[in-house]
């Protein structure tokens, strides 16, 4: 220091690492710019990439897939996916953005739906072409996103999410008791939504006379409006907009001292995220050919909540991908041929994850209590390992001989259930060697209930697997698989 | 005006509201003590009417019931408490506490995934069909007292008022109690409430069991005046529960015993005298109007927000 240098800086920070305004999560990323394994440096590669990489990574291998699908149901899962993909994306510019609990965002996504059936089907005998449909329906739902956004001026965080639930609730109302509806100065009444028989006649979209005809037209036109709704979100998140969403975010106060017009960022927010919704409404609209009621629901915002909060909140591709994971795993279980293959597939997966090494001796011991349970059974109680086995798959071919099948398994189940879930928060509570023993009893009665009960009604039992995987990961990573983690400031 | 029609309509909605109001006070000392949206509040209700249910079946059914009938509802009624009562308890331990310092949209999810998960749970062991408390075999439908011409069934007085009798009771003890006491220094400050020796985990986990299980006697209540349950009826009565709650003032008990009330009556009277298909619409309309007049509900106070 004699010759009169400043003191000792740190090296400037690079591009990649300096902290920009409004992300405080910088400061909680802190551990993964120390660390320097190959996580840390694919993640950093990943995040010095140009968007339209990211982008051509992402979507360029999927715009294959029709020429690999061959089945329809799978195509069409394919354009539901993608669909939800960009719905739970234009979800994430009020929740992961700009920090508003929006409850209401699927009456957007219906609404879009709807209108695009007013505009292009046989119920008002419009048949307008998607050229001129679909900017409309894009503009009428980014104004009842301003509208439905407007009590965000006086009413903040819970409250917000209650308004907007109910404007769900009140949506759904609507579409199922509109079909009568009387207008002043005309004669008898409006039949808007035909109630819960929804209205089946929508035209196929065509732009400037290009009909759309086939799934794999409307898997192509879902993925390059995915590409364009993450391209602009993507631009505009890294913009002044973004900034001031991110501070609106991390402290609505704060922001307003810096003279951020505060409302106007909610409503702009509220906006956006409708219009994304209204227009992936309407390619659902055009592409199922019908709009039904329940496609609208309480179910469907959950799903979404769970694509944006598994991605983590505010990563747009992280969303993307936790819609991905979730949907096609939630269409996997639907069906009984695979709701299995999917069940023990995911269990393995956490086993392995969790314990590592130890997993190997865990599934030994289960599979050797398991022949010791039946020898034992087919000792005392004849009638437990005679009945039926439900599943349809070769796993389920694997565990039948191992795992007790009861006859009169319907005076057991809700004894049997019950005591899984008492079983599994009871596992939390044990710690160390315990918990590992106690393990291996709590798997077999999992592999028991879901053999036993839950593979019957597997379309029942994927929403039972999302409510405990919500809970589950918001206990052990709230802010998400993909989302970074945040530090709160005091 | 039709006086009969009137008098029914007040019938109804007041046995209604009283519900109400039993699901809108576990909504609003979660809220006080917590400030968290319990969503999963709806799906104990349901898990109360359905333990309600149970009991009801175990001891012989509503046709042929093994004890005589005022036993009956009281046992039911009391086991629908302490189930739904440790359900609480049980979603507190593991679904909040851990989110206790999380951000707040964490517990929020986390109550949506409960509530998930408790509805389809009750979907796959129960199925979807209606259950029914078969009432009307269990008491007479013409007995009660006859009020302006009209007959006000003994079930809906016993309703009325064995839940007017424990929102009185939770007055008492949130007001004389050293619980409620305690309940009451948790809910102004936290933090400093544990400075002074208070265990709030012990609170927190008591307000959680007397809200559920005042949730679950409302699911029995429910069972009882309409007769049908299901696996999907948490939701409608946890949302109106719920607009009780919050136009009472959420946080304040006896706004929520107003709100329900409140709530019980507009839906009966624009059941009646409007639409009984958009008496929801109308409900909830009252209720944005009420928000955005006065954010903090109508017994709310306003809280300045300090930096």
């Amino acid at each position: 220091m004699a010759d009169g240098d400043p003191v000792d800086l740190p090296a400037p920070p690079d591009a990649q690492n300096r902290p920009r305004i409004g992300v405080d999560e910088w400061v909680g990323q802190v551990e993964d710019r120390r660390e320097h394994g190959p996580r840390v440096r694919l993640v950093n590669a990943w995040n010095e990439l140009h968007l339209a990489a990211k982008l051509a990574i992402f979507v360029g291998p999927a715009a294959f897939l029709p020429f690999v699908v061959s089945s329809d149901y799978w195509m069409q899962v394919a354009v539901i996916t993608a669909l939800y993909a960009v719905l739970a994306v234009g979800l994430n510019v009020a929740v992961g953005f700009a920090g508003l609990l929006d409850l209401g965002y699927v009456a957007f996504f219906g609404f879009g739906a709807y209108a695009y059936t007013w505009l292009a089907s046989e119920h008002f005998d419009l048949h307008w072409d998607a050229t001129y449909a679909i900017p409309t329906v894009v503009v009428a739902s980014a104004a009842l996103g301003f509208i439905v956004g407007l009590p965000s001026r006086r009413l903040v965080g819970d409250y917000l999410a209650i308004v907007t639930l109910f404007f769900l609730f009140i949506f759904n109302t609507l579409l199922l008791n509109a079909d009568r509806i009387n207008i002043p100065f005309k004669e008898g009444s409006i039949n808007f939504t035909r109630g819960p028989n929804g209205i089946s006649t929508v035209d196929p979209m065509s732009f400037f006379g290009l009909e759309l005809r086939t799934l794999d037209h409307y898997f192509w036109l879902s993925l390059v409006t995915f590409a364009v709704v993450v391209g602009a979100l993507y631009l505009l998140n890294e913009s002044r907009t973004g900034r001031a969403w991110r501070a609106l975010r991390e402290d609505p106060l704060a922001a307003e001292l810096m003279s951020m017009p505060v409302n106007r960022l909610k409503l702009l927010a509220f906006s956006i995220g409708a219009a994304a919704a209204g227009l992936t409404g309407s390619i659902f609209a055009a592409q199922n050919g019908s709009v039904f009621p329940v496609d609208f629901d309480l179910t469907l915002l959950i799903s979404l909540y769970a694509f944006v909060i598994l991605g983590g909140a505010g990563s747009i591709l992280g969303v993307a991908i936790g819609a991905v994971t979730i949907n096609v795993a939630l269409e996997l279980l639907r069906t009984p041929e695979n709701a299995s293959f999917v069940f023990y597939f995911l269990l393995l997966v956490a086993i392995v994850a969790i314990l590592r090494r130890r997993a190997a001796a865990v599934l030994a011991g289960i599979v050797v209590l398991g022949f010791l349970l039946r020898l034992a059974a087919e000792g005392v109680k004849p009638s437990w390992t005679t009945g039926e086995d439900r599943g349809l798959t070769w796993v389920d071919r694997l565990v039948e001989d191992w795992v007790l099948l009861p006859t009169d398994i319907a005076r057991i189940d809700d004894v049997a259930y019950i005591g899984l879930i008492a079983a599994v928060l009871a596992l939390l509570q044990l710690r160390g060697f315990v918990r590992l023993a106690a393990l291996v009893p709590v798997l077999y009665l999992a592999v028991f209930v879901w053999q036993n009960v839950l593979v019957i009604q597997p379309s029942v039992a994927r929403y039972i697997m999302l409510g405990a995987m919500l809970v589950a990961l918001m206990a052990a990573r709230p802010q998400g698989l993909f989302g970074t983690p945040r530090v709160e400031i005091v | 005006m039709d006086w009969t029609t009137f008098i029914q309509l007040t019938v109804n909605g007041l046995t209604l509201g009283s519900v109400y109001a039993l699901i809108a006070l576990g909504y609003s000392m979660v809220y006080g003590i917590l400030k968290l949206l319990n969503f999963a509040h709806g799906e104990v209700f349901m898990v109360g009417a359905f333990i309600g249910w149970g009991v009801l079946n175990l001891l012989g059914g509503a046709v042929d019931p093994r004890v005589p009938v005022w036993l009956l509802i009281t046992l039911m009624t009391a086991a629908a408490m302490l189930g739904a009562g440790l359900l609480g308890v049980v979603i507190e331990r593991f679904a909040y506490r851990p989110l206790r310092n999380a951000p707040r949209i964490a517990p929020l999810i986390s109550a949506l995934g409960v509530s998930f998960f408790l509805q389809n749970s009750v979907l796959i062991l129960y199925g979807a069909n209606f259950k029914t408390y078969d009432t009307f075999t269990l008491v007479d439908p013409f007995s009660g007292i006859q009020l302006g011409g009209v007959n006000v069934w003994i079930i809906r007085i016993v309703v009325f008022v064995s839940a007017i009798a424990m929102m009185l009771g939770l007055f008492a003890l949130v007001r004389y109690s050293r619980l409620g006491k305690a309940m009451r220094a948790t809910s102004f400050d936290r933090e400093a409430a544990s400075m002074m020796g208070i265990d709030v985990d012990k609170v927190i986990v008591k307000t959680f069991f007397i809200g559920s299980a005042l949730a679950g006697a409302a699911g029995v209540l429910v069972g009882l005046v309409f007769g049908q349950i299901n696996h999907f009826m948490g939701f409608n009565y946890g949302l109106k529960g719920f607009t009780a709650a919050v136009i009472g003032g959420i946080g304040s008990i006896p706004g929520a015993m107003f709100g329900g009330l409140f709530i019980g009556l507009a839906e009966a009277y624009s059941a009646g005298y409007i639409s009984s298909v958009f008496q929801d619409l109308i409900v909830f309309s009252l209720l944005v109007v009420v928000l955005l007049v006065r954010p903090s509900g109508l017994f709310g106070r306003a809280t300045i927000q300090k930096v």
